[in-house]
């Protein structure tokens, strides 16, 4: 017994002397894909090492990235609860039932879901506004084609990604009402082999820019080989064609989970909260502008982005048709969040019918 | 001169020592390249293959793992015996969890008892269904099974995509590709509470003791060994290679249709864009490292579904990239084979002796 205590005291000993570490608050985040050097799950690292800049000392970080969608996220998630971490960022929408499976057996952790829609009293959701950030696109974009053809790689027809293509032709339409998109489909959030074949239809057809929702740089690439112009997501992916890059769509999570890990270190976090922050927040960026850019259009998009911050500008207040010609929303009424939520049609100026 | 030379007769222990020694030459391979990396190798060891199942939750969160990978190896093994190769039990595990679980999606409120055996026989006989398109063409138009059976992957997986898009899609889900969830009559039974072990992990038990009695006790277990090992003399006992391609197929596909089932009805609880993270093709690995032999296989793919766990918690723990999982697999594998030459071969020096 007596030697049973002496290895346990030099053990307690040992681990004392990390007793900083017992302090520290401990924070783990699941990623969806690989880190990469560009993306969606790249830009969600970049604000967990914002956290760890801001907090230092006090905070504990950890990730595991390419967790599939499904039970083994459940599984990940679990193991974070039960290993006494503290915070749990779940950055990918299939995590949603997973993470409040966990979080109803782990009431004093503190959960937070990106993109999904359930919330619970230890689970809070988040989203960026990429739309407004899609709608300044589509500005650049109806200036800059001369084809009036403008491309788009999607990933899943989803509402968040309807929503984005959308916004885009929002603002196409706004500065040219003759440019049309045209979409195609990759069903998959990172796949640069099917990205490039979609971006090369759609040079094929005619694109002069294009657009994407997905994780690979794959379509800007496409771009700068046919020396055509191409727009970004999620990062600056000026990098992979700097010459057809015309900006991007940047999301800044920094800010967002730097507040939120702020409340729970002040123990003033609560669940179900709902935020859905964009340009005003800083959650929603532009990257710098191509020098293909002329001024007239940087300032037009300065002037819309001030709009959109002040409130003065939404781009899904009515009147607006679908690509039907079926009036959806009234002249002076503006899409509400929940509608948002659920967008399931195109807009007026997209090519085509969305699967179902 | 370094040569190999075939031995006479391999020794009967080390083919199954074969396994056990791979693992011991992966441990040691593996503390080299924790400790090149400058980690302590035996904490990571230990963080890589104890710590995930150093508890109650964790060991059945790893039978849990093991399961679809040893239903779908235990089937394919039968084939492989038999010169049967199919690539495609990934596909036909989607089919099983799809028409399983398009039972359950369209019974939603059922509370019958007998919900969950019809969903059972539904998804063995779904994957059943997929195996017997390349058991037709390969019967009846000699087409390759490998390719058949590969290509009906990527169309069962492209089926599901299109029903949670459509049909089969939550209608009060916002339009996100995912069905409702399954009533309670639809989910399998749990075998201890606060874990998501269920039934069917016994069920996979038995299965590996079915198929070790019919591939060592009955006529058609034989049939197949001697269809794979000599088709020659197979042709002069009279076996009829169709009926040992079409039972190979049928018993792989049912297997995997099983193990999608016990995927929805278990621990995902829904229909989902993507239900397997590729099990269908580890379960190729977790065939031949098991010596397509049922018990071997059960060992196997416990080992590799720990491989998984232990890359989480290394993550987690010391933030090595997901590679390391990968890495892991592939020594196994590697030392696995290499194995198997030194078993079958001797190493010579010099040159080849003259015939006298």
């Amino acid at each position: 017994m007596g030697k049973l205590k002496a290895v346990l005291a030099a053990a307690t000993l040992a681990l004392g002397a990390t007793a900083a570490q017992a302090e520290q608050t401990k924070i783990g985040f699941v990623y969806v894909s690989p880190i990469g050097d560009a993306g969606y799950t790249y830009q969600h690292d970049l604000g967990r090492k914002a956290i760890e800049e801001e907090f230092g000392d006090k905070i504990k970080v950890s990730f595991v990235e390419s967790v599939a969608e499904g039970p083994d996220s459940e599984r990940v998630i679990m193991n974070y609860a039960k290993n006494g971490y503290d915070m749990v960022f779940a950055t990918s929408f299939g995590y949603m039932n997973p993470t409040l499976k966990v979080a109803k057996k782990f009431p004093k952790v503190a959960f937070e879901h990106a993109t999904g829609y359930k919330r619970a009293k230890n689970v809070n959701t988040y989203v960026a506004r990429f739309y407004e950030g899609r709608y300044l696109a589509g500005l650049v974009a109806g200036k800059m084609t001369t084809s009036n053809v403008i491309g788009y790689v999607a990933a899943f027809p989803i509402p968040e990604v309807v929503r984005g293509i959308n916004a885009f032709t929002r603002g196409i339409r706004e500065v040219n009402k003759d440019a049309q998109v045209r979409v195609i489909w990759t069903n998959s959030w990172f796949d640069p082999g099917k990205e490039r074949e979609a971006a090369d239809t759609l040079i094929g057809q005619g694109a002069d820019v294009l657009n994407m929702h997905a994780d690979s740089p794959a379509t800007i690439q496409a771009a700068a080989d046919a020396g055509v112009y191409a727009i970004g997501y999620n990062s600056d992916l000026s990098k992979f064609g700097p010459k057809a890059q015309l900006t991007s769509t940047v999301t800044n999570w920094a800010p967002y989970y730097v507040k939120r890990v702020t409340e729970v270190l002040e123990g003033k976090w609560e669940g179900n909260q709902d935020t859905w922050d964009g340009l005003k927040e800083g959650m929603v960026e532009m990257a710098p502008f191509n020098d293909a850019v002329p001024q007239d259009v940087r300032d037009l998009v300065e002037k819309a982005k001030q709009d959109i911050i002040a409130g003065t500008l939404h781009p899904f207040a009515g009147p607006i048709n679908d690509n039907e010609g079926k009036e959806r929303v009234a002249a002076g009424t503006t899409m509400t969040d929940g509608d948002l939520l659920g967008f399931n049609w195109y807009v007026e100026g997209v090519v085509g019918k969305l699967p179902n | 001169m370094i040569r190999f030379e075939p031995r006479l007769a391999p020794s009967r222990v080390m083919v199954y020592g074969a396994p056990i020694l791979a693992v011991c030459f992966t441990l040691v391979a593996g503390a080299m390249l924790f400790s090149a990396l400058g980690y302590d190798p035996l904490n990571s060891l230990y963080l890589f293959f104890i710590q995930p199942i150093s508890d109650s939750y964790g060991l059945t969160e790893l039978f849990l793992k093991a399961t679809p990978l040893t239903l779908c190896a235990v089937g394919l093994a039968v084939g492989f015996r038999g010169n049967v190769w199919n690539i495609g039990a990934e596909g036909q595990l989607t089919m099983g969890a799809i028409v399983s679980g398009a039972i359950a999606v369209t019974w939603y409120d059922s509370t019958s008892m007998f919900l969950l055996p019809i969903m059972i026989i539904a998804g063995v006989l779904g994957g059943m269904a997929w195996a017997a398109i390349p058991a037709f063409l390969k019967t009846r138009f000699h087409a390759n099974e490998i390719l058949t059976s590969l290509m009906l992957t990527y169309v069962a997986t492209l089926f599901l995509g299109y029903l949670v898009n459509g049909p089969l899609r939550n209608p009060e889900g916002f339009n996100f590709p995912e069905s409702r969830m399954f009533g309670d009559a639809a989910l399998l039974p749990l075998l201890f509470d606060e874990s998501r072990l269920h039934i069917g992990a016994l069920i996979t038990l038995f299965v590996v003791l079915l198929g070790w009695f019919i591939m060592s006790r009955t006529l058609i277990g034989f049939q197949v060994k001697v269809v794979g090992l000599t088709p020659l003399a197979a042709n002069y006992a009279g076996f009829n290679p169709k009926k040992v391609i079409w039972m190979s197929l049928m018993l792989g596909g049912g297997l995997a249709g099983l193990a999608g089932m016990f995927e929805v009805a278990g621990p995902i609880g829904q229909l989902q864009p993507v239900i397997s993270p590729g099990y269908g093709f580890t379960a190729i690995i977790v065939a031949f490292l098991g010596r397509l032999h049922p018990i071997g296989i059960l060992l196997a793919g416990t080992l590799v579904a720990l491989s998984y766990l232990g890359g989480e918690t290394v993550q987690m723990e010391l933030s090595l990239p997901l590679a390391v999982t990968g890495v892991f697999q592939g020594m196994l594998l590697f030392f696995l084979l290499a194995c198997d030459v030194l078993i079958n071969y001797r190493v010579v020096l010099g040159f080849k002796r003259k015939a006298a």
